[in-house]
Protein backbone atom coordinates (compact mmCIF):
# COMPACT_ATOMS: atom_id res chain seq x y z
CA UNK A 1 0.00 0.00 0.00
CA UNK A 2 2.46 2.56 0.77
CA UNK A 3 4.63 1.37 -2.14
CA UNK A 4 1.53 2.12 -4.20
CA UNK A 5 1.06 5.76 -2.69
CA UNK A 6 5.25 6.48 -3.21
CA UNK A 7 4.50 5.65 -7.26
CA UNK A 8 1.62 7.26 -7.26
CA UNK A 9 3.34 10.09 -5.61
CA UNK A 10 6.62 10.14 -8.22
CA UNK A 11 4.32 9.42 -11.48
CA UNK A 12 2.29 13.07 -9.98
CA UNK A 13 5.71 14.88 -10.17
CA UNK A 14 6.90 13.67 -13.26
CA UNK A 15 3.37 14.56 -14.91
CA UNK A 16 3.09 18.01 -13.33
CA UNK A 17 6.83 18.88 -14.03
CA UNK A 18 6.66 18.01 -17.46
CA UNK A 19 3.32 20.35 -17.91
CA UNK A 20 5.10 22.79 -16.26
CA UNK A 21 8.22 22.61 -18.60
CA UNK A 22 5.93 22.99 -21.43
CA UNK A 23 4.74 25.92 -20.25
CA UNK A 24 7.74 28.11 -19.85
CA UNK A 25 9.18 26.05 -22.76
CA UNK A 26 8.82 29.31 -25.15
CA UNK A 27 10.15 31.69 -23.15
CA UNK A 28 13.03 29.67 -21.99
CA UNK A 29 13.28 28.77 -25.75
CA UNK A 30 13.84 33.25 -25.96
CA UNK A 31 16.00 33.69 -23.30
CA UNK A 32 18.71 30.86 -24.19
CA UNK A 33 18.18 31.43 -27.81
CA UNK A 34 19.47 35.16 -27.33
CA UNK A 35 22.72 33.46 -26.24
CA UNK A 36 23.31 31.51 -29.01
CA UNK A 37 25.07 33.19 -31.89
CA UNK A 38 22.43 34.93 -34.40
CA UNK A 39 22.46 32.81 -37.19
CA UNK A 40 22.39 29.55 -35.10
CA UNK A 41 19.10 30.45 -33.99
CA UNK A 42 16.76 28.93 -36.42
CA UNK A 43 18.99 25.76 -37.90
CA UNK A 44 19.22 24.78 -33.69
CA UNK A 45 15.58 25.37 -32.63
CA UNK A 46 15.30 22.17 -31.49
CA UNK A 47 18.46 22.89 -28.94
CA UNK A 48 17.57 24.57 -25.97
CA UNK A 49 21.19 24.81 -25.00
CA UNK A 50 23.54 26.93 -26.91
CA UNK A 51 26.61 25.10 -27.99
CA UNK A 52 28.48 28.45 -28.10
CA UNK A 53 27.11 31.05 -25.58
CA UNK A 54 27.42 34.50 -26.86
CA UNK A 55 26.62 38.01 -25.53
CA UNK A 56 26.73 39.24 -29.17
CA UNK A 57 23.04 39.65 -29.52
CA UNK A 58 23.07 42.00 -26.43
CA UNK A 59 25.89 44.40 -27.64
CA UNK A 60 24.32 44.84 -31.07
CA UNK A 61 20.53 45.06 -30.17
CA UNK A 62 21.33 47.54 -27.16
CA UNK A 63 22.57 49.85 -30.06
CA UNK A 64 18.85 50.16 -31.12
CA UNK A 65 17.68 52.26 -34.40
CA UNK A 66 17.52 55.31 -35.90
CA UNK A 67 20.05 56.69 -33.34
CA UNK A 68 18.39 55.79 -30.53
CA UNK A 69 19.68 53.06 -28.08
CA UNK A 70 17.67 51.02 -26.10
CA UNK A 71 18.91 53.02 -23.09
CA UNK A 72 16.62 55.43 -24.15
CA UNK A 73 13.61 53.17 -24.40
CA UNK A 74 14.04 51.62 -21.31
CA UNK A 75 14.23 54.86 -19.66
CA UNK A 76 10.93 56.21 -21.45
CA UNK A 77 9.00 53.08 -19.84
CA UNK A 78 10.38 53.47 -16.32
CA UNK A 79 9.64 56.92 -16.35
CA UNK A 80 6.03 56.59 -17.69
CA UNK A 81 5.61 53.28 -15.58
CA UNK A 82 6.39 54.44 -12.79
CA UNK A 83 5.10 57.68 -12.32
CA UNK A 84 1.21 56.57 -13.72
CA UNK A 85 1.62 53.86 -11.48
CA UNK A 86 2.48 56.43 -8.03
CA UNK A 87 -0.69 58.30 -9.84
CA UNK A 88 -2.86 55.17 -9.58
CA UNK A 89 -2.18 54.39 -6.39
CA UNK A 90 -2.52 57.74 -4.43
CA UNK A 91 -5.67 58.46 -6.09
CA UNK A 92 -6.94 55.08 -5.71
CA UNK A 93 -6.06 54.96 -2.55
CA UNK A 94 -8.12 58.53 -1.71
CA UNK A 95 -11.20 57.13 -3.76
CA UNK A 96 -11.52 53.87 -2.23
CA UNK A 97 -11.88 55.70 1.28
CA UNK A 98 -14.24 57.81 0.72
CA UNK A 99 -16.71 55.35 -1.08
CA UNK A 100 -15.59 52.46 1.72
CA UNK A 101 -15.50 54.89 5.10
CA UNK A 102 -17.02 58.20 4.62
CA UNK A 103 -21.06 59.13 4.44
CA UNK A 104 -22.16 61.71 1.90
CA UNK A 105 -25.29 61.75 -0.97
CA UNK A 106 -23.55 61.02 -4.25
CA UNK A 107 -21.44 57.84 -2.79
CA UNK A 108 -23.86 55.32 -4.43
CA UNK A 109 -23.83 56.32 -7.94
CA UNK A 110 -19.71 57.18 -7.76
CA UNK A 111 -19.51 53.52 -6.83
CA UNK A 112 -21.98 52.20 -9.96
CA UNK A 113 -19.76 54.66 -11.87
CA UNK A 114 -16.21 53.38 -10.60
CA UNK A 115 -17.58 49.52 -11.17
CA UNK A 116 -18.65 50.72 -14.83
CA UNK A 117 -15.83 51.74 -15.84
CA UNK A 118 -14.32 47.96 -15.42
CA UNK A 119 -16.74 47.56 -17.95
CA UNK A 120 -15.25 50.39 -20.45
CA UNK A 121 -11.78 49.12 -21.10
CA UNK A 122 -9.27 51.22 -23.44
CA UNK A 123 -9.82 49.37 -26.35
CA UNK A 124 -14.05 50.43 -26.51
CA UNK A 125 -11.94 53.99 -25.37
CA UNK A 126 -9.48 54.35 -27.92
CA UNK A 127 -10.96 56.36 -30.21
CA UNK A 128 -13.20 58.59 -28.39
CA UNK A 129 -9.56 59.09 -25.87
CA UNK A 130 -8.16 59.83 -29.37
CA UNK A 131 -10.17 62.10 -30.65
CA UNK A 132 -10.69 64.11 -26.91
CA UNK A 133 -6.69 64.21 -26.57
CA UNK A 134 -6.45 65.10 -30.07
CA UNK A 135 -8.37 67.94 -29.73
CA UNK A 136 -6.40 69.03 -26.08
CA UNK A 137 -3.22 69.20 -28.36
CA UNK A 138 -1.67 65.96 -26.60
CA UNK A 139 -0.71 63.77 -29.19
CA UNK A 140 2.65 63.46 -29.11
CA UNK A 141 3.04 63.90 -25.77
CA UNK A 142 3.19 61.95 -22.57
CA UNK A 143 -0.06 62.94 -21.07
CA UNK A 144 -2.51 60.71 -22.22
CA UNK A 145 -0.57 57.73 -20.65
CA UNK A 146 -0.10 59.31 -17.62
CA UNK A 147 -2.05 62.03 -16.58
CA UNK A 148 -5.16 59.90 -16.51
CA UNK A 149 -3.90 57.31 -13.72
CA UNK A 150 -3.32 60.41 -11.55
CA UNK A 151 -7.57 59.98 -11.49
CA UNK A 152 -8.65 56.96 -10.14
CA UNK A 153 -9.85 55.69 -13.62
CA UNK A 154 -9.44 52.59 -13.27
CA UNK A 155 -12.38 50.99 -11.26
CA UNK A 156 -10.00 47.56 -10.56
CA UNK A 157 -7.99 49.12 -8.57
CA UNK A 158 -10.52 51.14 -6.59
CA UNK A 159 -12.46 48.01 -5.76
CA UNK A 160 -9.46 46.32 -4.52
CA UNK A 161 -8.13 48.77 -2.29
CA UNK A 162 -12.20 49.22 -1.15
CA UNK A 163 -12.22 45.48 -0.12
CA UNK A 164 -9.24 46.29 1.98
CA UNK A 165 -10.04 49.02 3.55
CA UNK A 166 -13.14 46.93 4.34
CA UNK A 167 -10.83 45.20 6.60
CA UNK A 168 -9.25 47.44 8.54
CA UNK A 169 -11.25 47.73 12.16
CA UNK A 170 -13.99 51.02 12.01
CA UNK A 171 -12.72 51.18 15.96
CA UNK A 172 -9.61 52.62 14.43
CA UNK A 173 -11.31 55.22 12.96
CA UNK A 174 -13.32 56.01 15.63
CA UNK A 175 -10.47 56.26 18.39
CA UNK A 176 -8.71 58.22 16.26
CA UNK A 177 -12.04 60.60 15.73
CA UNK A 178 -12.01 60.89 19.27
CA UNK A 179 -8.62 62.09 19.87
CA UNK A 180 -9.70 65.16 17.28
CA UNK A 181 -8.54 63.62 14.10
CA UNK A 182 -9.84 64.87 11.38
CA UNK A 183 -11.10 62.75 8.29
CA UNK A 184 -8.18 63.62 6.47
CA UNK A 185 -5.88 62.85 9.33
CA UNK A 186 -7.22 59.69 9.63
CA UNK A 187 -6.59 58.78 6.44
CA UNK A 188 -3.15 59.73 6.09
CA UNK A 189 -2.20 58.40 9.63
CA UNK A 190 -4.44 55.29 9.52
CA UNK A 191 -5.43 53.93 6.60
CA UNK A 192 -2.69 54.40 4.35
CA UNK A 193 -0.37 52.86 6.67
CA UNK A 194 -2.26 49.85 7.31
CA UNK A 195 -3.27 49.20 3.31
CA UNK A 196 0.52 48.97 2.09
CA UNK A 197 -0.01 45.48 1.50
CA UNK A 198 -2.99 46.29 -1.11
CA UNK A 199 -1.27 49.40 -2.33
CA UNK A 200 1.89 46.54 -3.18
CA UNK A 201 -0.07 44.53 -5.07
CA UNK A 202 -1.88 47.45 -7.18
CA UNK A 203 1.50 48.71 -7.36
CA UNK A 204 2.48 45.63 -8.87
CA UNK A 205 -0.58 44.89 -11.68
CA UNK A 206 -0.03 48.48 -12.85
CA UNK A 207 3.38 48.60 -13.34
CA UNK A 208 2.63 46.08 -15.47
CA UNK A 209 0.11 46.75 -17.62
CA UNK A 210 1.83 50.24 -17.78
CA UNK A 211 5.01 48.50 -18.79
CA UNK A 212 3.15 46.51 -21.38
CA UNK A 213 0.86 49.43 -22.73
CA UNK A 214 1.45 48.82 -26.64
CA UNK A 215 -1.78 50.67 -27.80
CA UNK A 216 -1.52 54.09 -25.78
CA UNK A 217 2.15 53.97 -27.12
CA UNK A 218 1.07 53.11 -30.92
CA UNK A 219 -1.80 56.16 -30.36
CA UNK A 220 -0.14 58.78 -28.80
CA UNK A 221 4.18 58.82 -28.72
CA UNK A 222 5.11 60.14 -32.52
CA UNK A 223 9.09 61.07 -31.69
CA UNK A 224 11.38 58.35 -31.73
CA UNK A 225 13.18 59.61 -28.73
CA UNK A 226 9.80 59.37 -27.04
CA UNK A 227 9.04 55.40 -27.70
CA UNK A 228 8.22 53.50 -24.64
CA UNK A 229 9.90 49.92 -25.06
CA UNK A 230 6.67 48.33 -25.81
CA UNK A 231 6.54 50.40 -29.51
CA UNK A 232 10.51 50.43 -29.91
CA UNK A 233 10.30 46.53 -29.44
CA UNK A 234 7.51 46.20 -32.22
CA UNK A 235 9.33 48.64 -34.46
CA UNK A 236 12.58 46.62 -33.96
CA UNK A 237 11.42 43.30 -35.08
CA UNK A 238 10.13 44.92 -37.93
CA UNK A 239 11.78 43.84 -41.34
CA UNK A 240 12.29 47.35 -42.88
CA UNK A 241 14.80 47.77 -39.49
CA UNK A 242 16.97 45.52 -40.52
CA UNK A 243 15.26 42.47 -38.50
CA UNK A 244 17.83 40.25 -36.84
CA UNK A 245 16.37 37.70 -35.24
CA UNK A 246 19.48 37.22 -32.24
CA UNK A 247 19.16 40.76 -31.54
CA UNK A 248 15.47 41.01 -31.46
CA UNK A 249 15.20 37.62 -28.84
CA UNK A 250 18.19 39.67 -26.92
CA UNK A 251 15.83 42.64 -26.35
CA UNK A 252 13.09 40.77 -25.68
CA UNK A 253 14.22 38.90 -22.91
CA UNK A 254 15.77 42.21 -21.09
CA UNK A 255 11.88 43.85 -21.82
CA UNK A 256 10.49 41.00 -19.68
CA UNK A 257 12.97 41.25 -16.84
CA UNK A 258 11.48 43.51 -14.72
CA UNK A 259 8.38 41.46 -14.92
CA UNK A 260 9.84 38.69 -13.80
CA UNK A 261 11.75 40.23 -10.95
CA UNK A 262 8.78 41.82 -9.73
CA UNK A 263 7.05 38.08 -10.06
CA UNK A 264 9.77 36.41 -8.30
CA UNK A 265 9.80 38.86 -5.41
CA UNK A 266 5.91 39.92 -5.07
CA UNK A 267 4.57 36.47 -5.97
CA UNK A 268 2.75 35.95 -2.92
CA UNK A 269 1.31 39.25 -3.03
CA UNK A 270 0.48 39.22 -6.70
CA UNK A 271 -1.32 35.70 -5.84
CA UNK A 272 -3.40 36.99 -2.89
CA UNK A 273 -4.58 39.91 -5.13
CA UNK A 274 -6.02 37.84 -7.70
CA UNK A 275 -7.74 35.66 -5.35
CA UNK A 276 -9.16 38.37 -3.02
CA UNK A 277 -10.19 40.74 -5.62
CA UNK A 278 -11.46 38.05 -8.13
CA UNK A 279 -13.06 35.95 -5.69
CA UNK A 280 -15.15 39.04 -4.23
CA UNK A 281 -15.66 40.65 -7.67
CA UNK B 1 -31.33 76.13 8.74
CA UNK B 2 -28.05 76.18 10.43
CA UNK B 3 -27.04 80.15 9.64
CA UNK B 4 -23.64 80.27 12.13
CA UNK B 5 -20.80 80.63 9.73
CA UNK B 6 -18.04 77.83 9.99
CA UNK B 7 -14.46 78.20 9.67
CA UNK B 8 -13.14 77.25 6.35
CA UNK B 9 -11.12 74.43 8.53
CA UNK B 10 -14.77 73.27 10.26
CA UNK B 11 -16.44 73.51 6.46
CA UNK B 12 -13.91 71.18 5.17
CA UNK B 13 -13.76 68.80 8.32
CA UNK B 14 -17.68 67.73 7.77
CA UNK B 15 -17.49 64.19 6.65
CA UNK B 16 -19.90 64.95 3.46
CA UNK B 17 -17.47 67.54 2.23
CA UNK B 18 -14.24 65.24 3.08
CA UNK B 19 -16.03 62.89 1.19
CA UNK B 20 -16.52 64.79 -1.84
CA UNK B 21 -12.88 65.99 -1.44
CA UNK B 22 -11.80 62.37 -1.73
CA UNK B 23 -13.78 61.34 -4.83
CA UNK B 24 -13.46 64.24 -6.37
CA UNK B 25 -9.97 63.07 -8.38
CA UNK B 26 -12.37 60.19 -9.53
CA UNK B 27 -15.72 62.64 -10.84
CA UNK B 28 -12.98 64.87 -12.41
CA UNK B 29 -11.05 61.73 -13.98
CA UNK B 30 -14.47 60.22 -14.96
CA UNK B 31 -15.57 63.62 -16.50
CA UNK B 32 -12.50 64.15 -18.03
CA UNK B 33 -11.43 60.89 -19.18
CA UNK B 34 -14.66 59.20 -19.77
CA UNK B 35 -17.83 60.74 -20.11
CA UNK B 36 -16.56 63.64 -22.29
CA UNK B 37 -14.64 61.34 -24.78
CA UNK B 38 -17.55 59.02 -24.95
CA UNK B 39 -20.05 61.54 -25.81
CA UNK B 40 -17.72 63.20 -28.12
CA UNK B 41 -18.22 60.26 -29.88
CA UNK B 42 -21.34 59.44 -29.61
CA UNK B 43 -21.85 62.55 -31.50
CA UNK B 44 -19.17 62.30 -33.90
CA UNK B 45 -20.41 58.52 -34.84
CA UNK B 46 -23.30 60.22 -36.46
CA UNK B 47 -20.96 62.43 -38.61
CA UNK B 48 -18.53 61.51 -41.56
CA UNK B 49 -15.44 62.51 -40.06
CA UNK B 50 -12.10 62.34 -41.17
CA UNK B 51 -10.35 64.42 -38.35
CA UNK B 52 -8.73 66.90 -40.76
CA UNK B 53 -11.78 68.25 -42.14
CA UNK B 54 -14.54 69.41 -39.45
CA UNK B 55 -17.42 66.69 -39.09
CA UNK B 56 -20.53 66.62 -40.94
CA UNK B 57 -23.69 65.66 -39.47
CA UNK B 58 -25.11 62.64 -41.93
CA UNK B 59 -27.14 60.83 -39.52
CA UNK B 60 -27.74 57.26 -39.11
CA UNK B 61 -25.79 56.43 -42.24
CA UNK B 62 -22.71 55.06 -40.29
CA UNK B 63 -24.83 52.80 -38.70
CA UNK B 64 -26.50 51.53 -42.06
CA UNK B 65 -22.95 51.33 -43.94
CA UNK B 66 -21.67 49.26 -40.67
CA UNK B 67 -24.53 46.68 -41.02
CA UNK B 68 -24.10 46.02 -44.76
CA UNK B 69 -20.50 45.97 -44.61
CA UNK B 70 -18.72 42.92 -45.16
CA UNK B 71 -15.77 43.47 -42.99
CA UNK B 72 -17.87 44.40 -40.08
CA UNK B 73 -19.52 40.85 -40.07
CA UNK B 74 -16.00 39.51 -40.78
CA UNK B 75 -14.68 40.66 -37.76
CA UNK B 76 -17.21 40.47 -35.61
CA UNK B 77 -17.61 36.29 -36.87
CA UNK B 78 -13.90 36.19 -36.17
CA UNK B 79 -13.86 37.35 -32.68
CA UNK B 80 -17.54 35.45 -31.65
CA UNK B 81 -15.15 32.05 -33.03
CA UNK B 82 -12.20 33.42 -30.57
CA UNK B 83 -14.65 33.95 -27.77
CA UNK B 84 -16.64 31.00 -27.77
CA UNK B 85 -13.55 28.91 -28.13
CA UNK B 86 -10.45 30.14 -26.37
CA UNK B 87 -12.70 30.99 -23.49
CA UNK B 88 -13.85 27.37 -22.67
CA UNK B 89 -11.17 26.05 -23.29
CA UNK B 90 -8.95 28.15 -21.01
CA UNK B 91 -11.34 28.03 -18.51
CA UNK B 92 -11.23 24.19 -18.81
CA UNK B 93 -7.25 24.63 -18.30
CA UNK B 94 -7.14 26.49 -16.01
CA UNK B 95 -10.00 24.20 -13.07
CA UNK B 96 -7.84 21.36 -14.41
CA UNK B 97 -4.35 21.94 -13.78
CA UNK B 98 -5.87 23.63 -10.15
CA UNK B 99 -7.86 20.54 -9.51
CA UNK B 100 -4.09 18.57 -9.73
CA UNK B 101 -2.04 21.78 -7.99
CA UNK B 102 -4.77 22.03 -5.41
CA UNK B 103 -2.34 18.95 -3.57
CA UNK B 104 -0.11 20.28 -1.34
CA UNK B 105 3.55 19.24 -1.40
CA UNK B 106 6.82 21.27 -1.14
CA UNK B 107 7.33 21.93 -4.64
CA UNK B 108 3.57 23.30 -5.35
CA UNK B 109 5.25 26.89 -5.06
CA UNK B 110 7.44 26.24 -7.73
CA UNK B 111 4.66 24.65 -10.17
CA UNK B 112 2.25 27.52 -9.41
CA UNK B 113 4.81 30.01 -10.24
CA UNK B 114 5.79 28.20 -13.57
CA UNK B 115 1.92 27.69 -14.73
CA UNK B 116 1.51 31.47 -13.71
CA UNK B 117 4.20 33.44 -14.93
CA UNK B 118 2.93 32.98 -18.98
CA UNK B 119 -0.20 35.41 -17.90
CA UNK B 120 2.05 37.78 -16.00
CA UNK B 121 3.88 38.72 -19.05
CA UNK B 122 1.54 37.23 -21.60
CA UNK B 123 0.50 41.09 -22.83
CA UNK B 124 3.95 41.85 -23.67
CA UNK B 125 4.80 42.57 -26.99
CA UNK B 126 8.18 40.70 -26.44
CA UNK B 127 5.48 37.94 -26.31
CA UNK B 128 3.86 38.56 -29.29
CA UNK B 129 7.34 38.68 -31.18
CA UNK B 130 8.19 35.31 -29.44
CA UNK B 131 4.88 33.74 -30.69
CA UNK B 132 5.21 35.33 -34.19
CA UNK B 133 8.86 33.45 -34.39
CA UNK B 134 7.99 30.24 -32.68
CA UNK B 135 5.21 29.82 -35.35
CA UNK B 136 6.97 30.44 -38.25
CA UNK B 137 7.38 27.89 -41.07
CA UNK B 138 11.40 27.72 -40.28
CA UNK B 139 10.50 27.76 -36.19
CA UNK B 140 10.68 26.01 -33.44
CA UNK B 141 6.92 24.70 -33.22
CA UNK B 142 7.43 23.34 -36.94
CA UNK B 143 11.20 21.71 -36.26
CA UNK B 144 9.94 19.74 -32.84
CA UNK B 145 6.93 18.55 -34.16
CA UNK B 146 8.74 17.48 -37.33
CA UNK B 147 10.77 14.95 -35.42
CA UNK B 148 7.68 13.30 -34.56
CA UNK B 149 5.54 14.07 -38.02
CA UNK B 150 8.22 14.81 -40.86
CA UNK B 151 5.24 16.00 -43.01
CA UNK B 152 4.43 18.63 -40.92
CA UNK B 153 7.64 20.45 -41.84
CA UNK B 154 7.54 24.05 -43.41
CA UNK B 155 3.47 24.03 -42.71
CA UNK B 156 2.23 27.55 -42.60
CA UNK B 157 0.60 28.20 -39.34
CA UNK B 158 -0.58 31.57 -40.53
CA UNK B 159 -3.11 30.16 -43.84
CA UNK B 160 -6.23 31.11 -43.59
CA UNK B 161 -7.73 28.05 -41.42
CA UNK B 162 -4.47 28.50 -38.74
CA UNK B 163 -3.90 31.92 -38.03
CA UNK B 164 -6.84 32.19 -35.82
CA UNK B 165 -5.53 29.13 -34.14
CA UNK B 166 -2.08 30.40 -33.37
CA UNK B 167 -3.84 33.17 -31.64
CA UNK B 168 -6.32 30.94 -29.58
CA UNK B 169 -2.92 28.87 -28.13
CA UNK B 170 -1.48 31.89 -27.16
CA UNK B 171 -4.50 33.47 -24.80
CA UNK B 172 -5.36 29.34 -23.44
CA UNK B 173 -1.49 29.33 -22.60
CA UNK B 174 -2.09 32.24 -20.28
CA UNK B 175 -4.47 30.38 -17.93
CA UNK B 176 -2.70 30.82 -14.81
CA UNK B 177 -4.54 34.24 -13.18
CA UNK B 178 -7.91 31.85 -13.21
CA UNK B 179 -6.11 28.79 -12.33
CA UNK B 180 -5.21 31.01 -9.21
CA UNK B 181 -8.65 31.93 -8.57
CA UNK B 182 -9.55 28.63 -8.75
CA UNK B 183 -6.56 27.62 -6.44
CA UNK B 184 -7.98 29.42 -3.88
CA UNK B 185 -11.77 28.65 -4.23
CA UNK B 186 -10.47 25.14 -4.17
CA UNK B 187 -9.08 26.17 -0.65
CA UNK B 188 -12.46 27.73 1.07
CA UNK B 189 -14.41 24.32 -0.04
CA UNK B 190 -14.70 22.73 3.49
CA UNK B 191 -13.30 19.45 4.16
CA UNK B 192 -16.30 18.27 6.38
CA UNK B 193 -17.78 17.93 3.21
CA UNK B 194 -15.46 15.77 1.63
CA UNK B 195 -15.43 13.38 4.79
CA UNK B 196 -19.71 13.68 4.76
CA UNK B 197 -19.42 12.14 1.22
CA UNK B 198 -17.00 10.04 1.83
CA UNK B 199 -19.01 8.68 5.06
CA UNK B 200 -21.98 7.95 2.59
CA UNK B 201 -19.71 6.39 0.19
CA UNK B 202 -18.81 8.85 -2.33
CA UNK B 203 -15.86 7.86 -4.40
CA UNK B 204 -13.04 10.79 -5.52
CA UNK B 205 -15.15 10.77 -8.96
CA UNK B 206 -18.22 11.40 -7.54
CA UNK B 207 -16.75 13.54 -4.62
CA UNK B 208 -16.01 15.37 -7.39
CA UNK B 209 -19.19 16.15 -9.37
CA UNK B 210 -21.50 15.95 -6.28
CA UNK B 211 -19.56 18.38 -4.12
CA UNK B 212 -16.58 20.13 -5.86
CA UNK B 213 -17.75 21.18 -9.50
CA UNK B 214 -21.05 22.47 -7.69
CA UNK B 215 -19.49 24.62 -5.17
CA UNK B 216 -17.20 25.81 -7.81
CA UNK B 217 -19.43 27.08 -9.84
CA UNK B 218 -19.64 30.72 -8.84
CA UNK B 219 -16.29 31.07 -9.61
CA UNK B 220 -16.57 29.36 -13.21
CA UNK B 221 -19.04 31.59 -13.85
CA UNK B 222 -16.49 34.81 -12.57
CA UNK B 223 -13.79 33.39 -14.45
CA UNK B 224 -16.24 33.05 -17.72
CA UNK B 225 -17.67 36.79 -17.80
CA UNK B 226 -14.13 37.85 -17.09
CA UNK B 227 -12.34 36.13 -19.79
CA UNK B 228 -15.21 36.27 -22.40
CA UNK B 229 -15.13 40.08 -22.32
CA UNK B 230 -11.05 39.96 -22.45
CA UNK B 231 -11.42 37.92 -25.56
CA UNK B 232 -14.13 40.16 -27.07
CA UNK B 233 -11.35 42.65 -27.05
CA UNK B 234 -8.14 41.12 -27.51
CA UNK B 235 -6.63 44.13 -29.63
CA UNK B 236 -1.93 43.62 -29.01
CA UNK B 237 -1.76 40.45 -29.53
CA UNK B 238 -3.51 40.31 -32.92
CA UNK B 239 -2.55 43.45 -34.16
CA UNK B 240 1.26 42.06 -33.81
CA UNK B 241 1.05 38.99 -34.50
CA UNK B 242 -0.83 38.65 -37.75
CA UNK B 243 -2.44 42.21 -37.63
CA UNK B 244 -5.68 40.45 -39.27
CA UNK B 245 -4.28 38.60 -41.90
CA UNK B 246 -4.45 36.61 -44.19
CA UNK B 247 -7.46 37.52 -45.68
CA UNK B 248 -8.91 39.22 -42.43
CA UNK B 249 -9.32 35.47 -40.73
CA UNK B 250 -7.80 36.87 -37.53
CA UNK B 251 -9.49 40.54 -38.08
CA UNK B 252 -10.32 40.91 -34.75
CA UNK B 253 -12.91 43.83 -33.59
CA UNK B 254 -10.88 46.02 -31.94
CA UNK B 255 -8.62 45.34 -34.42
CA UNK B 256 -10.63 46.46 -36.86
CA UNK B 257 -11.90 49.62 -35.70
CA UNK B 258 -8.67 51.05 -35.24
CA UNK B 259 -7.84 50.23 -39.21
CA UNK B 260 -11.00 52.11 -39.74
CA UNK B 261 -9.52 55.15 -37.92
CA UNK B 262 -5.82 54.69 -38.47
CA UNK B 263 -5.32 52.97 -41.36
CA UNK B 264 -2.32 52.19 -43.64
CA UNK B 265 -3.38 54.07 -47.01
CA UNK B 266 -6.38 56.33 -47.62
CA UNK B 267 -8.44 58.69 -45.19
CA UNK B 268 -9.29 58.27 -41.53
CA UNK B 269 -12.89 57.47 -41.08
CA UNK B 270 -13.18 58.35 -37.34
CA UNK B 271 -17.36 58.84 -37.53
CA UNK B 272 -17.46 55.51 -38.98
CA UNK B 273 -14.51 53.73 -36.09
CA UNK B 274 -16.76 55.84 -33.66
CA UNK B 275 -20.46 53.98 -34.56
CA UNK B 276 -18.23 50.45 -34.70
CA UNK B 277 -16.79 51.17 -30.80
CA UNK B 278 -20.75 51.98 -29.64
CA UNK B 279 -22.26 48.95 -31.30
CA UNK B 280 -19.06 46.98 -29.68
CA UNK B 281 -19.80 48.54 -26.19
CA UNK B 282 -23.69 47.06 -26.72
CA UNK B 283 -22.38 43.52 -28.26
CA UNK B 284 -20.11 43.32 -24.96
CA UNK B 285 -23.56 44.15 -22.58
CA UNK B 286 -25.98 42.12 -24.29
CA UNK B 287 -23.08 39.26 -24.14
CA UNK B 288 -22.62 39.96 -19.85
CA UNK B 289 -26.14 40.69 -19.55
CA UNK B 290 -26.70 36.84 -21.06
CA UNK B 291 -23.87 35.38 -19.12
CA UNK B 292 -25.21 36.90 -15.85
CA UNK B 293 -29.40 35.76 -16.79
CA UNK B 294 -27.56 32.05 -17.54
CA UNK B 295 -26.43 32.57 -14.20
CA UNK B 296 -29.39 31.05 -12.24
CA UNK B 297 -29.43 27.92 -14.59
CA UNK B 298 -26.55 26.48 -13.68
CA UNK B 299 -24.51 28.45 -10.37
CA UNK B 300 -25.27 26.97 -7.45
CA UNK B 301 -26.04 29.56 -4.51
CA UNK B 302 -25.76 28.85 -0.96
Amino acid sequence: MAKKKNIGTVVYHVLVTIGAFIMVYPLLWMILSSFKPTNTILPTATQLIPTTWTLDNYTTGWKGFMGYSFATFFKNSFFISIVSTFGTLISSAFVAYSLQRLQFRMKRILFVLVLSTMMLPPQILMIPQYMWFRRLGWVGTYFPMILPYFFAIQGFFVYLIMNFIGGVPKELDEAAKIDGCSYYGIFFRIILPLITPALVTSAIFSFIWRWDDYLSALLYVTKPEMRPISLALKLFNDPSSGSDIGATLAMSTLSIVPATIIFLFFQKSLVEGIASSGIKG
Amino acid sequence: MNKKKLSFKQWAGQEHIAGYVFSLPFIFGFLMFMLIPMIMSLYFSFCKYDIQNPATFIGFKNYINIFQDKAFWKALKVTCYYALIGTPLKVIFALIVALILARDTKATPVYRASYYLPSIIGGSVAVAILWRRLFEPTGTINAILGIFFPGIRNFNWFGEGTAIWVLIILTVWQFGSSMLIFLSALKQISRQLYEAAMVDGANKWKQFWKVTLPLLTPTIFFNLVQQTINSFLAFTQSKLITDGQPKDSTLFYTLYVYKKAFPAMGKSQMGYASALAWIMLIIISLVTALLFWSRSKWVYEE
